[in-house]
């Protein structure tokens, strides 16, 4: 003969197997708007934690190259994110293309992104809001973002980053249609979880140098 | 063809327009004050003027450049390249040589922009402009002369 509390713990665990099978139903039914959504953004979020594009999403300075060392010679956001006087962007970088020769990188708006759309050491999740902010992704709703995926200039170089550079790894046309995909299942994002993402590696390679 | 205005003098150059404009200044135009140094943006030796701001010359192409005015340490006047001139003689700053021509573009670009510049603002300008002989002491000390002259 069972006693009450072994009644009760039947009962409970019974619950706890009941709980444990409707999870399993639900994890194997189709995916849901939300994860297809969800998928999507992963496809974006490589995109855009790639050095191409996050080399310059950086606070103060940007990083260079595939392993994202800090920016030589040394150089400054200045005060309209195009570098400090006597250093701005275009004394090296052409706004029209690469320099074949001297293999220094350049694009139409060539800049360090605005502070508003810093990138540096965001999760995922915190990306994922940043991206479909309006007031920190450039006041772009989500088709805007599609048509900044889409034909950009300055993104579009991540395809074409001359010499020496790895091209984002993501084709274009697979980008955009990750952003469709993202956008019309309402942009969600990831859950908060601790993950490591490359930060800002300035300050250690140029410090004791004089200039 | 490429026509560059340099100096204030126009010069209509059959030219690739992807090649560097350092080696239209040294190679077609004789005008070896700009340095060669890297050739990578990586050092400053070639730092010329592209209407008023600092460019790396091995760096920019000669079809970027074109319209624009360009200037060369042989064709920099006006009063803060003279206080500039002046305060490297007084100071005796050059020792080999090779990068002063990047320093002294850098330096005028920097004194025109912000005529009493702090240390900090010097060692922005001037950051990629390198020095391997060390003058950056004497570099920095002239650029505080040349802004006093011109107060």
């Amino acid at each position: 003969m069972w006693s009450a509390s072994g009644w009760l713990a039947l009962a409970g665990g019974t619950l706890v197997l009941g709980l444990l099978l409707l999870a399993r139903d639900a994890s194997s039914a189709a995916p849901t708007r939300r994860d297809r959504g969800l998928s999507a953004f992963g496809t974006i979020a490589t995109v855009v934690t790639g050095p191409r594009c996050l080399n310059c999403h950086q606070a103060e300075r940007p990083l260079q190259g595939d392993d994202r060392h800090a920016h030589i010679p040394r150089v400054e956001r200045g005060p309209d994110n195009l570098g400090a006087v006597g250093m701005r962007c275009t004394a090296c970088h052409s706004l029209h293309a690469n320099n074949e020769t001297s293999g220094v990188p350049g694009a139409p708006a060539w800049s360090l992104a605005p502070l508003s759309m810093l990138w540096q050491g965001l999760t995922p999740a915190a990306l994922c809001r940043a991206l479909k902010d309006p007031a920190r992704n450039g006041k772009r709703d989500g088709a805007a973002l599609i048509t900044h995926m889409a034909s950009d200039k300055l993104v579009g170089w991540g395809w074409n980053p001359g010499q020496g550079r790895t091209p984002v790894g993501v084709p274009r046309a697979e980008l955009v249609k990750a952003m469709k995909t993202w956008v019309a299942a309402g942009m969600p994002c990831p859950d908060e979880v601790v993950m490591n993402l490359p930060s800002d590696a300035h300050g250690r390679a140029g410090e004791g140098m004089p200039w | 063809m490429v026509t560059l205005t340099i100096n204030g003098t126009e010069h209509v150059l059959d030219v690739d327009p992807r090649m560097p404009l350092l080696w239209a200044l040294r190679d077609r135009l004789d005008l070896v004050g700009t340095k060669f140094g890297c050739g990578r943006a990586q050092c400053g030796a070639c730092t010329v003027h592209i209407d008023g701001e600092a460019a790396r010359s091995c760096s920019i192409r000669v079809g970027d450049a074109a319209g624009k005015n360009i200037t060369t340490i042989e064709g920099v006047t006006g009063k803060v390249a003279q206080a500039v001139q002046k305060a490297w003689q007084d100071l005796d700053v050059v020792q080999c040589g090779y990068c002063q021509s990047g320093q002294i573009m850098s330096a005028i670009v920097l004194l025109a922009a912000k005529p009493t510049p702090t240390d900090a603002d010097i060692d922005s300008a001037l950051a990629g402009n390198v020095c391997r002989c060390g003058t950056y002491v004497r570099i920095r000390k002239a650029i505080h002369q040349a802004a006093k002259e011109l107060a």
